[in-house]
């Protein structure tokens, strides 16, 4: 399904569904809250930056959640940290997305066991649409995870709601 | 100044206050004191023009075991060049141990955190809050017989 189903043929006239335009307006300028908690914060921060350039996704950090699409919950989720993660989410206007970075944010990583402070994966407060693996992720994974975020978007519908 | 040196003055200057002096067989030769006595320990090592201890390294508590919590006060001096280490021993039922917070400022935070890990009490701190933890979590999560608990503010804590 590409976006464009006429291709170029009348001069200046582009012909394609309304999910189509939207979502690909949507996947092609995620907005990223910008916060990070822990080491996967560094290499979220170098996947941000020009080698890997996660500008050229559409993704900006951006100050607030107010203007922010999606949360990357990039570290070590503490008991004190997790109700303004929730708090923060709540902030943020729907359509929203949450990309789960790294061991720690995903099930509690090293302090599973022992983590007295931890709180046991970020999904137990708030809803997760992408989980990213290692410890930390290299850039390529967040990337990864990133495009994956964009194909579940792509294939969404704000016409015709499908959940 | 040697250390063998150094708890001599003291024992010579607190008497019954110096409970035990350990140099040989250890990394950090201790001197252990009494409770009560560890202000003005601390006083006088930082004063007396021969020992100087200016400046407090670190500060930690200690779950030791058998209901007993303790502090340990590593000790350095700039000017002198030699360190000593102070051991207070307090009983898990009543953890109270002198602030030496108005003899070495960077104790301040460091005593907060013992408060905060171990449970001890300051007596004397200016400020003795939570440095870490959030102020309503249950407990002192360092010592031995700490509980994880089951949920804190509705959120499930063990995996």
């Amino acid at each position: 399904m590409g976006l464009l189903d006429k291709q170029f043929n009348n001069s200046n006239v582009i012909i394609t569904s309304l999910d189509n335009l939207l979502n690909w307006a949507r996947l092609s300028s995620l907005w990223q809250m910008q916060f990070g908690l822990a080491c996967c914060a560094i290499e979220m921060m170098a996947t941000a930056a020009s080698h890997y350039d996660f500008d050229r996704f559409g993704v900006i950090p951006r100050a607030t959640p107010r203007q922010s699409d999606v949360m990357i919950v990039a570290g070590t989720v503490t008991l004190k940290m997790a109700s303004r993660i929730k708090r923060l989410y709540d902030q943020m206007s729907e359509p929203r997305y949450v990309i789960s970075m790294g061991s720690c944010s995903n099930c509690g990583g090293p302090y599973w066991e022992h983590g007295y402070h931890v709180l046991k994966g970020v999904d137990r407060v708030i809803p997760v649409d992408v989980y990213v693996p290692g410890c930390p992720p290299r850039p390529e994974a967040l990337m990864e995870g990133l495009i994956k975020l964009q194909e579940k978007i792509r294939n969404e519908s704000l016409v015709k709601k499908t959940t | 100044m040697t250390s063998q040196e150094i708890s001599e003055k003291l024992k010579a200057q607190f008497g019954d206050a110096i409970l035990e002096v350990k140099i040989d067989g250890v990394l950090d030769p201790y001197v252990k004191v009494s409770p009560l006595s560890v202000k003005s320990v601390g006083l006088f090592l930082r004063d007396n023009p021969d020992i100087q201890f200016d400046y407090l390294m670190c500060l930690s508590g200690v779950d030791n075991g058998k209901d007993i919590l303790g502090v340990v006060y590593h000790l350095y001096s700039m000017t002198k060049r030699h360190k000593i280490t102070i051991k207070v021993d307090v009983p898990k039922a009543q953890a109270e141990v002198p602030s030496v917070q108005s003899v070495w400022a960077s104790a301040n935070w460091h005593e907060r955190e013992a408060y905060d890990m171990v449970g001890i009490v300051f007596t004397g701190h200016p400020d003795l809050r939570r440095i870490l933890l959030p102020d309503d979590y249950p407990g002192y999560p360092l010592r031995k017989d700490f509980k994880v608990p089951e949920f804190y503010q509705g959120m499930k804590v063990p995996y």
